[in-house]
């Protein structure tokens, strides 16, 4: 394999590394408010208000079900917008939040609804305000769930941004379309698979050490 | 005082309803170890909700101190139920927080200092034998733990009430009686109003010095702990004391059973001894338990009496003249219609009150 196709791996790993992590960052800090107003906001939460969780729960209903693909086409005048340019990794990482903040904001949801409804019941007799519920009881007891939904939302994010290669987006997964598939170079192609799955399994593996050190049910 | 007004509770879910507490009144004094007993559904679990108003009583007042709670604001309401601790059958720790942290939080809800909080928390840590685990986490520690814990949490902000929801009914006997007397302790100590909620009657028999009996969502009876076990006027107080009755067993006594009730010196004295040599009759004993009851012995037995009239007869003077309590026991197990059957024609001599009817079972009845 020529040097430079080296240095191109070596920099698609890094793109992809660029990507996946501010976009996972950028989604949870838009993902979490979200999931936590449908989780609060529920008929059967702790501050139910019907018209708001059917706002937000319909804005996210309808990111998560256009293909992301289809997204990252469609919100390429937005792209542009935001960042000045509709190409490169970071050109990829707006419709890579707006693709990853909805299912986010589900991830947290089910998270809290782990929550031990007991828990939540005395920390309501104790005369918990909702805002100490959230940040006491419900994020605090919700962390190793919220831990394990980080990693596997990370593994998906990847995989977003491997496709946005077709469309000029950078990293591995452009590197793999444009050398394996427009240019028959299957071993290339091949190469950044196995550089991807090896990344997914360090985030994965490395997500699930760290909630078995975090929780302290596992004692 | 906490005063409980007509306090009714209906569940809707969908088209149906579900009327979990009715009309129920009942006063609880200050500094006074209130149990409300019943079996399982019988709504003694949204009642003591609708005290701190974790549920709202579909209609009713919830007085306490003379402030009714159902008028509060939000705000008013999360103020007022930091005078109110409470502890849970699966005890509700915080998970992720070790035993000290989880005192804290509510300290932390009230803004206390952190160096006063740490203070209060080993105090409390002290006060329920637990300073040694203060650095634990919950999964840590076993149930009686747990449950001293959730005691110390409850008592952090020193609140006038504590309810306890079923709080030893996932304890086994030993540390449930080891719970109890702490529960005991604390109310003789710092004077705080406890309200047990208990399916079992030996909880009751422990600490409590009165006792509300529920069933179908209404109090049915209530009273002195030592009143109603030695004159149970309700079918369901009768089906709680009995010794011999299990859920769901069918087991069903003879009609020619009596229940003795023994209190204070009786108990001691071979009294069944005694009686089968000078009534010359034999007796089979079919169930007996002992209890303390506010520190005197008590003791409840039932026995099966020959079906001889004559000799039925000998028994009843030979208790009468003893001053035990004595009745015909109710057939167990066999459900609520059982106080509409008629007693057998051959034991009307010996029953010594009548069984009352439902319709006597009138509200806030004070037993005899």
């Amino acid at each position: 394999m020529s040097p430079e196709l080296i240095d191109l791996i070596v920099t698609g790993v890094w793109e992809t590394l660029y990507m996946t992590l501010v976009s996972t960052v950028i989604s949870y800090v838009l993902g979490i408010p979200l999931g936590v107003i449908l989780y609060v906001t529920d008929a059967k939460g702790i501050r139910p208000n019907r018209v708001m969780n059917l706002i937000v729960g319909t804005i996210v209903n309808i990111l998560r079900s256009i293909p992301f693909l289809i997204l990252l086409v469609m919100i390429l005048p937005f792209t542009r917008l935001v960042v000045g340019t509709t190409i490169g990794s970071t050109a990829t990482i707006v419709p890579l939040v707006v693709a990853a903040a909805p299912y986010v904001a589900r991830m947290v949801e089910s998270s809290l609804k782990e929550v031990d409804p007991g828990v939540v019941e005395a920390a309501r007799a104790m005369g918990s305000s909702v805002w100490q519920m959230i940040w006491k009881v419900f994020l605090p007891e919700a962390k190793p769930s919220l831990l394990v939904g980080a990693a596997i939302s990370l593994a998906t994010i990847l995989g977003y941004s491997a496709m946005a290669g077709f469309v000029g987006g950078g990293g591995l997964g452009a590197i793999a379309i444009n050398y394996g598939y427009y240019r028959y170079q299957f071993d290339v192609m091949l190469i950044t698979v196995i550089l991807l799955v090896i990344i997914v399994q360090i985030f994965q593996e490395g997500g699930l050490a760290l909630v078995r050190k975090i929780d302290k049910r596992l004692r | 005082m906490i005063e409980l007004r007509n306090i009714d509770k209906t569940f809707r879910s969908g088209k149906t309803e579900v009327t979990a507490v009715r009309d129920v009144n009942l006063t609880i004094a200050d500094g006074e170890i209130f149990g409300i007993i019943g079996f399982s559904g019988a709504g003694k679990s949204t009642l003591v909700r609708c005290i701190n108003l974790l549920e709202r009583p579909t209609a009713g007042e919830v007085i306490i101190d003379g402030t009714d709670l159902t008028r509060l604001s939000p705000k008013q309401l999360r103020a007022a139920r930091k005078n109110i601790g409470m502890i849970f059958q699966q005890f509700n720790l915080l998970s992720q927080r070790t035993v000290a942290d989880n005192i804290r939080y509510p300290l932390e809800l009230a803004g206390t200092p952190r160096a006063q909080a740490d203070e209060r928390v080993r105090e409390l840590l002290a006060l329920v034998d637990l300073a040694d685990k203060a650095r634990a986490y919950p999964a840590q520690l076993s149930g009686g733990q747990k449950q001293r814990v959730a005691i110390a949490r409850a008592l952090a902000c020193n609140p006038k009430i504590i309810l306890c929801d079923e709080a030893t009914s996932a304890l086994d006997p030993i540390t449930t009686h080891a719970i109890l007397d702490l529960l005991k302790k604390l109310n003789q100590q710092l004077g705080v109003t406890v309200v047990v909620i208990t399916h079992e009657m030996r909880v009751v028999e422990q600490i409590c010095d009165r006792v509300a009996v529920m069933d179908a969502g209404a109090v049915v009876e209530q009273g002195s702990v030592r009143d109603v076990f030695l004159r149970p006027q309700s079918e369901t107080a009768r089906r709680l004391i009995d010794p011999t009755y299990k859920e769901g067993s069918g087991l069903t006594l003879p009609p020619n059973t009596l229940r003795l009730a023994f209190t204070g010196e009786e108990s001691g004295a071979p009294v069944i001894s005694d009686m089968t040599v000078k009534c010359n009759v034999m007796v089979s004993i079919v169930a007996a338990n002992t209890e303390n009851i506010g520190g005197k012995p008590f003791g409840q037995m039932l026995i099966e009496m020959p079906h001889d009239a004559a000799a039925q007869q000998r028994i009843c003077d030979y208790l009468d003249g003893r001053g035990v309590y004595y009745e015909r026991s109710i057939p167990a197990g066999s459900g609520p219609a059982a106080s509409q059957v008629p007693a057998a024609p051959d034991a009307q001599a010996v029953i010594e009150s009548d069984i009352p009817n439902n319709e006597e079972y009138g509200l806030g009845k004070e037993a005899r």
